[in-house]
């Protein structure tokens, strides 16, 4: 793998070799040394234009635990606000020699840009960029119900005949990308639940079912529910009239989680706005994911970094996944 | 004086062989086996010839923005392209929306020598869209200005558009509508559509284009106006316009030559060479203002040239500036897109590319190969296989979509008032020597 | 390129029989034994193993493997290898003795990366290393306690061990 920018080029294979790895990562992690000294002397460098201190500290531990070096770079927005630019910033980073670099911008399409402009030689991680993809958090998602459904002998499996429902705003949701391409390639069942201002206008190419109908959604007794945060700053944009009856249309409250099946669990990338979206019952209940995917997150991260960084690296610069 | 130019049998509007030959900058005889002594006898075996390109819309940048472009860079490129006149834009800083500036322009270009600069005047002050700005002080003026607009903005106040529209029949002016719906398109960054849904870039919708050109019909049509629309892009702005010329509207449209070849999926890769406004639309939309163009409803190709320096594309797509350059390889790009696929022929090129131009313009002395007129001419080989590199641009911004693409063709002269600027393919870097007072 | 037998079916079980004896003579018996088989073949010779001594014994010996991939000291040198199971038996390595199998011993590597990686699950009271093969051209100072045959080779000639479970055949081959 040379870089990570996206999952909607992520092949089947590819993605049961990551979630495989992680596999074997998690296992290492239960060890009396968690420390495994497979990326020693390997420079990983989180390149970070938005805020984020939960990504920021899941690929730190990541890349520590494979006793990688980490270097943090907060760097100031683009060449709107005056900042240094991304050109810059990249020349810098090849100069310290970094092997990979983990960026999240705020600008669909900047890893790709800084993966294929020639200006760094590293691998690039894609770790949110506008509203465009995560491929690690979509990777945490199916590990994590891959993990629900087959527990210890989850090596090999994919997700064919999970029925997944992702409920918010799509329109803006870089989580909600990544996992329609990564579901779709494990072979899942994908609906999207939106109100239909927050639903791109054209999406008749994703491989998904669109409902504006939360209640008939939950009514197929999805295997997993997956809670997309909502800005409360949307509602200025008119995209809906207000929190109350967003909450009310689509959001997970204790009764629509006690409605689903047994084994069907809920999950949320976090961070959480309880109450808006998620009630307190549904976020704090057995079903519930959200501890797990962050634990996962590491595991997850751990496996990418040693796929992109432990073997031998081609240095054809032009070649992006 | 300067010498006298024999063309010697070139291929007039593509068909019949002709020798031209032009004194003191007129085209004075035309026929065969012509000669004069001591003039220059340029070799036309094989070549097109077309009355000499006009562009309609040209970003110029000076005053203000010369890191992009300087009038004197941009009418060399104009020149390389095969263009002898183009109307510059008034965005500029300041804003051309009084006499002094776009007198001003109008002397920069005249300085330059390599093409007749028209200025084109702001609607409004600042482009601000508020107030009008002085445009009978402009058209009064030594520039003469027919054609106003607020390009980079649209005119979006509909009462504002009216007075315009009104306003400017008092000297037989245009107004030049850039058609976007500001609201419906904040912080667009592309085409909205199937492709914008996947790479989480804001749409640019169709309907934002479509909506301000269906209003902007009714009103010319209302209060009896001339409207000229700029870079339309739309199937649906095509169908409106042929909807608004069924029904007597006085109304003129421009396609710009990008849109006649490239499309929304050129965006995948977030190059923002391809980045533009209005943004780069479907296969659809493509097929569509062909069409229009080949039946007239778009009555003309203009360039939008639009220079950008490096440092303002090579970065992420939503810190890029809009735009293309374009004069140098919009001939080659109509002849891929519709002398090759045949829904035009040379003479229609030359329809597109000059006369009408011209006429919406109200450019006197330019669109026309004819005796007794002045001497703009450009000869183009059809014939010359090519790519398109950096060494085919020659202004000051090297922003062009269509570098390592093969085109075809290559403007092998120019001649603007009978003064050559471009020579055997070569663009005159000194034009001193050899040009004479208009 | 030619190839020649070193070890055929019946040689290999009489080597593992003979290894299984010296193994319970070396430890004075099975207390605290673990086998640990470095995947692919090492894990297929430890199943093997197993039940041998376990029989020898009259007693069950725990076998497990141990993957060393995240351990090994050359990955940048390979393209991306995915690593293997480790399944360390109930009880664990504290204390024990652990008894490393596997097929071919070469530069002594792997052996290095598994004691690396027994290092970070536990601490067991020794480690021992059994070994079906031992071509020589050790880099590092690691010697086998347990060997099958020693076949001395050019350090360009590949030995190649192939076990009925995964290659339908027992033989251990030379190629020059």
């Amino acid at each position: 793998m040379r870089h990570l920018l996206d999952t909607r080029s992520l092949d089947r294979e590819t993605a049961l070799q990551v979630l495989d790895v992680a596999e074997d990562m998690a296992d290492t992690q239960s060890r009396q040394v968690k420390k495994l000294p497979t990326l020693l002397g390997k420079t990983v460098v989180n390149l970070f234009f938005e805020d984020s201190t939960r990504t920021r500290i899941s690929f730190e531990a990541a890349a520590k635990r494979l006793s990688a070096d980490v270097i943090n770079f907060a760097a100031k927005g683009s060449s709107v606000s005056k900042g240094e630019s991304l050109k810059d910033t990249a020349q810098t980073l090849q100069a310290m020699g970094a092997d990979a670099v983990v960026v999240r911008h705020s600008a669909s399409g900047a890893p790709r840009t800084l993966a294929t402009s020639g200006w760094i030689s590293a691998g690039v991680v894609n770790a949110g960029d506008g509203t465009h993809e995560h491929p690690t958090q979509a990777l945490l998602d199916a590990f994590t119900i891959r993990k629900r459904r087959f527990g210890a002998e989850s090596r090999g499996h994919d997700l064919a005949g999970v029925h997944v429902v992702i409920v918010g705003d799509v329109l803006h949701s870089r989580v909600a990308r990544s996992n329609v391409w990564l579901l779709a390639a494990l072979g899942a069942e994908v609906t999207l639940v939106t109100p239909p201002t927050l639903v791109p206008q054209n999406v008749s190419q994703w491989p998904v079912r669109v409902m504006y109908d939360l209640d008939a959604a939950l009514a197929a007794g999805p295997d997993a529910v997956m809670m997309l945060r909502i800005q409360a700053e949307r509602m200025h944009a008119a995209y809906f009239p207000t929190e109350r009856e967003y909450s009310r249309l689509w959001g997970l409250d204790a009764v629509r989680a006690a409605g689903l099946p047994e084994s069907s669990i809920v999950m949320h990338p976090g961070p959480m706005n309880r109450g808006l979206e998620i009630s307190s019952e549904a976020a704090d209940s057995p079903r519930s994911t959200v501890l797990e995917q962050v634990t996962n997150g590491v595991s997850v991260r751990m496996a990418v970094l040693y796929l992109l960084l432990a073997g031998e690296r081609n240095d054809e610069r032009g070649e992006v996944k | 004086m300067s010498q006298a130019l024999v063309i010697a049998g070139v291929q007039l509007l593509g068909r019949d062989s002709t020798d031209i030959v032009i004194e003191n900058g007129i085209i004075t005889e035309m026929g065969a086996g012509l000669s004069r002594s001591g003039a220059r006898v340029i070799d036309a075996a094989g070549l097109v010839a077309l009355p000499g390109l006009v562009d309609l819309h040209t970003h110029l940048r000076e005053p203000g923005f010369e890191a992009s472009e300087t009038v004197l860079t941009g009418t060399r490129a104009a020149a390389a392209g095969g263009f002898t006149a183009v109307f510059a834009m008034p965005n500029t800083q300041p804003v051309a929306d009084t006499a002094g500036v776009v007198e001003q322009e109008l002397a920069l270009g005249e300085a330059a020598g390599y093409a007749t600069v028209q200025p084109i005047g702001a609607v409004t002050v600042g482009q601000k869209g508020e107030r009008l700005a002085e445009l009978g002080a402009m058209a009064a003026s030594r520039a003469r200005v027919r054609v106003f607009s607020d390009d980079g903005f649209c005119v979006w106040d509909p009462l504002i558009m009216r007075r315009a529209l009104e306003y400017v029949k008092s000297f037989g002016g245009v107004i030049a509508q850039h058609a976007q719906d500001p609201r419906l398109t904040e912080g667009a960054q592309m085409n909205e559509g199937v492709v914008s849904a996947e790479l989480g870039l804001a749409g640019w919708p169709a309907v934002a284009e479509e909506s301000i050109i269906a209003r902007d019909v009714l009103l010319a049509e209302h209060v009896g106006s001339r409207l000229h629309v700029c870079h339309l892009s739309t199937a649906g702005s095509v169908d409106l316009i042929r909807w608004a010329k069924k029904r007597g509207v006085h109304v003129t449209a421009e396609v710009t030559p990008h849109h006649l070849l490239l499309t929304d999926e050129l965006v995948r890769d977030y190059d923002a060479r391809f980045k533009v406004n209005p943004p780069l639309r479907t296969q659809e939309d493509v097929f569509a203002v062909r069409e229009g163009l080949a039946d007239g409803t778009i009555d003309i190709v203009a360039t939008d040239h639009a220079p950008h320096p490096a440092e303002n594309k090579a970065c992420e797509w939503q810190a890029a500036a809009n735009g293309m350059v374009g004069l140098e390889s919009a001939l080659r790009v109509v002849h891929q897109s519709m002398v090759k696929t045949g829904m035009l022929e040379w003479p229609d090129v030359a329809r597109v590319l000059s006369t009408t131009p011209a006429r919406i313009g109200q450019l006197d002395g330019f669109g026309t190969l004819e005796l007794g007129r002045p001497a703009h001419i450009t000869l183009y080989d059809a014939s010359a296989p090519g790519v398109f590199t950096e060494a085919d641009l020659h202004g000051r911004s090297h922003n062009s979509p269509y570098l390592g693409r093969e085109l075809p063709g290559r403007v092998q002269w120019t001649i603007h008032g009978g003064v050559v600027t471009v020579d055997d393919g070569v663009l005159v870097e000194d034009l001193s020597e050899r040009s004479e007072s208009k | 390129m030619s190839a020649r037998t070193v070890l055929q079916e019946a040689d290999i079980a009489r080597a593992l029989t003979r290894i299984a004896h010296e193994i319970l003579e070396s430890n004075r018996g099975a207390e605290g034994l673990v086998l640990l088989g470095i995947p692919t073949r090492g894990v297929t010779l430890a199943d093997r193993l197993g039940p041998i001594v376990s029989g020898i014994a009259d007693t069950d010996i725990p076998v497990g493997s141990l993957d060393i991939t995240l351990f090994r000291d050359d990955l940048s040198r390979h393209p991306t290898r995915s690593p293997k199971r480790t399944e360390i038996p109930d009880g664990g390595i504290d204390g024990r003795t652990v008894v490393l199998v596997d097929d071919v011993l070469f530069s002594g590597r792997s052996i290095r990366a598994a004691l690396d990686a027994i290092q970070s699950i536990g601490r067991p009271a020794a480690v021992r290393l059994a070994i079906l093969v031992d071509r020589g051209h050790r880099e590092l100072p690691i010697r086998p306690d347990f060997v099958g045959k020693n076949i001395p080779s050019a350090s360009s000639e590949r030995v190649n061990v192939r076990l009925k479970e995964l290659d339908g055949v027992d033989e251990v081959t030379i190629e020059s």
